[in-house]
């Protein structure tokens, strides 16, 4: 065991991986020498060379069209996307050519490419460098999303998603990266990438979060304690495919559901989740799914976020009025 | 050097005095190149022109079965049949091509069956041979993107160490005139040059991209580009097949040997419509159109054969015959050719099982199912 941040978690998953696969590549801007802007792949290249840990051009599109290449020659490659805000020029080659090429072939073709993407905001910084752009990637059929929200996971589902076959967006909680835990990192005894996970047990309310709000949940489901409340906290790991059974599971037990994400609730992940678990819990439900999450606003300046992110008090109130109904 | 005496005068633009290299002339005359010196024996000649005059006649037929209804769509490379089959017969057997809709006559060379080509067309899969067996990716519907694939698969023919050696292998990216404007185009540009990436660039200038002249995408001619992005750029004779093979040759074997990316212009023209949901009336003059109908890719070389006493009357006759029994059971491939299973939609989009997706196929397989009549014996109970 060691106590690792999750950004050093994170390292020692992809070192594990390119020690464990010659043909894992990473690729991005400045993840060389620099080993990154917030230091994931620091060392990398140091160990493994410049072949393998390419420092790319400036260009996103760029990065991704030439992933998918370096995959076609079977290469496994994980690209890092600097910020979450600079992922929409690489959105046409993810969404029209990663996310399609295996159905476009006929399964003759696998793209085992990893897209990392830092996401989610509080942490001060300037416009497009805060944003949650996963429902983007969730309706886009071809692609598996994840989010990882501790550095057990991290390491874990790092490694996991570049043994998959498909391509996967990995959405890193970058607010997060310096939270620290014990990882085992000799051990893969993992749970399946694609399951969703009780992170706290409790009886009244489910709550549902993923990446960096997962920890938010936690701290208010404590907070609710002290008032007699038991909140259930599920972190749901990966977004699509989504691990519904977990969730109905919990949901049909409690009656009540909370959604917590930082991206803009309408048309939000949360607006899946909460139709889902209508269709799937309806004779069980007390009232309705709510929601918490960003509000229909472009992400505000900084000095505003904590007001725009969903927050400990934000979770209590809408727990709360799930017993208004 | 100063701004004005950089930037040309709007009214002369380079672009029609094309500094070609040709090693046939539209009358089929051998012209020699220092450069690119080309030995072609009789037989290679007129495998060419079989070839060329096959390529021409899978086009012409799918067009005509677009017209009756069998395909939705088509991409007519009338025209443009030299500068595929040049650069096609190009390529050995480790290189990998990345088409655009419209190579099929490199589907060809690369023995890509074309009844597949129109099953893309008439809407019964978005491609489905295999890339890996034929060297020859799947045709990329959206303009530029395949370029950076072709550079990243290049990325990593370096990172196999073959360059230099008897595996060696090259890629080679086709794309249009309209495609240079593109951002994709110029992203891979710049990756191919600062990875001296084993790939040509083979860009078909068919003077059209769709209604849009070559002026709306550019100033100078296209293969000036190049310099800029740190790579050799040249123009070819698009519509001869002769050099078009011999170019595409050269850049192939740089990139094999390590000596990094080429950009080749294949100057040629699209003599039919985009597409044939297109109107060129629309937008161009029938005398441009009269006026390329004189540097056709296939009759030069026809006379390059007669003049030089390289192939009789009955060679042609053959040829026709054996293009003609290929349309034939092209028609018949295509009008017997099965619509996908419903429930075939769900097939191949993911690798690894896909609960959710599971789950909705299920449903909609369960759906499907109500709908069937139940046998009569189950009706009488």
């Amino acid at each position: 065991m060691s106590t690792l941040t999750l950004g050093k978690a994170l390292n020692e998953g992809l070192r594990k991986a390119m020690e464990n696969d010659p043909k894992v590549l990473v690729m991005g801007e400045d993840v060389g020498k620099l080993g990154g802007v917030f230091r994931i792949t620091d060392g990398l290249q140091k160990d493994f060379g410049e072949e393998r840990v390419i420092d790319t051009p400036l260009a996103e599109s760029g990065i991704v069209g030439t992933a998918i290449g370096l995959a076609l020659r079977g290469y496994r490659p994980v690209v890092e996307i600097q910020f979450d805000g600079f992922v929409f020029p690489a959105a046409d080659q993810i969404i029209t050519q990663l996310a399609k090429m295996r159905m476009r072939s006929l399964g003759k073709l696998s793209l085992p490419v990893v897209i990392r993407i830092p996401c989610g905001g509080g942490i001060g910084a300037v416009e497009h460098h805060s944003e949650s752009p996963e429902a983007y990637f969730t309706h886009t059929a071809g692609l598996r999303v994840v989010a990882c929200s501790n550095p057990v996971d991290a390491f874990a589902m790092i490694q996991q998603s570049i043994a998959s076959p498909d391509p996967v967006i990995f959405f890193e909680p970058k607010r997060r990266y310096w939270e620290k835990a014990e990882v085992d990192t000799d051990s893969a005894d993992w749970a399946p990438l694609h399951s969703a996970q009780v992170v706290r047990p409790g009886e009244h309310v489910t709550v549902l979060a993923y990446g960096p709000a997962v920890k938010t949940c936690l701290e208010a489901a404590s907070a609710a304690a002290e008032e007699g409340r038991s909140l259930e906290v599920i972190d749901l790991r990966s977004l699509n495919p989504l691990d519904i059974e977990t969730v109905t599971k919990s949901v049909n037990r409690t009656g009540r559901c909370v959604v917590v994400h930082e991206a803009p609730v309408f048309n939000g992940y949360g607006a899946e989740l909460a139709a889902r678990i209508t269709e799937k819990c309806f004779y069980r439900l007390e009232s309705p799914v709510l929601r918490v999450g960003g509000f229909s606003a472009p992400y505000p300046p900084s000095r505003n976020e904590d007001h725009y992110l969903p927050d400990l008090d934000r979770i209590l109130d809408a727990a709360d009025r799930t017993f208004a109904w | 050097m100063t701004i004005d005496s950089v930037r040309g005068a709007p009214d002369t633009p380079e672009l029609d005095r094309p500094e070609l290299i040709q090693l046939l002339t539209p009358e089929g005359e051998r012209v020699e190149h220092p450069d690119y010196p080309l030995d072609l024996s009789a037989e290679d000649v007129r495998d060419l022109y079989r070839d060329l005059v096959i390529v021409r006649r899978i086009d012409l037929e799918a067009v005509a079965l677009t017209r009756q209804g069998e395909l939705g769509l088509w991409a007519s490379l009338l025209g443009q049949e030299a500068a595929q089959i040049g650069s096609g017969r190009a390529l050995n057997d480790h290189d990998m091509a990345f088409p655009t809709y419209r190579e099929h006559g490199v589907a060809y060379c690369r023995n890509v069956e074309p009844l597949t080509l129109l099953g893309l067309f008439r809407g019964v899969s978005h491609g489905g041979w295999d890339p890996k067996e034929h060297g020859f990716h799947l045709y990329t519907v959206v303009i530029g993107s395949q370029t950076l694939h072709a550079t990243g698969y290049a990325m990593g023919i370096q990172r196999d160490g073959v360059l230099g050696t008897p595996s060696a292998a090259a890629t080679i990216a086709y794309f249009g005139d309209g495609a240079t404007s593109q951002g994709d185009v110029n992203e891979a540009f710049v990756f191919a040059s600062v990875s001296n990436a084993p790939i040509v660039f083979f860009c078909q200038n068919n003077q059209w991209a769709i209604s849009e002249p070559l002026e709306r995408q550019t100033r100078i001619p296209l293969y000036k580009r190049a310099q800029g992005f740190g790579f050799p750029g040249l123009r070819v004779d698009g519509n001869d097949v002769f050099a078009c093979l011999a170019v595409t040759r050269k850049a192939l074997e740089n990139a094999r040997t390590g000596q990094g990316p080429t950009l080749i212009e294949a100057f040629t023209y699209r003599m039919g419509a985009h597409t044939t949901t297109d109107d060129p009336t629309r937008y161009r003059l029938k005398a441009e159109e009269e006026s390329w109908k004189l540097k056709d890719p296939i009759e030069r070389v026809k006379a390059y054969l007669v003049r030089n006493d390289l192939a009789d009357a009955g060679f042609f006759e053959k040829v026709e015959d054996v293009a003609t029994q290929m349309a034939k059971e092209l028609r018949e491939g295509c009008r017997s050719m099965p619509d996908p299973e419903p429930l075939a939609m769900f097939e191949n989009v993911y690798a690894d099982e896909h609960p959710m997706m599971t789950e909705e196929q299920e449903q909609f397989a369960a759906y499907l199912a109500s709908f069937e009549e139940p046998a009569s014996g189950e009706e009488a109970k």
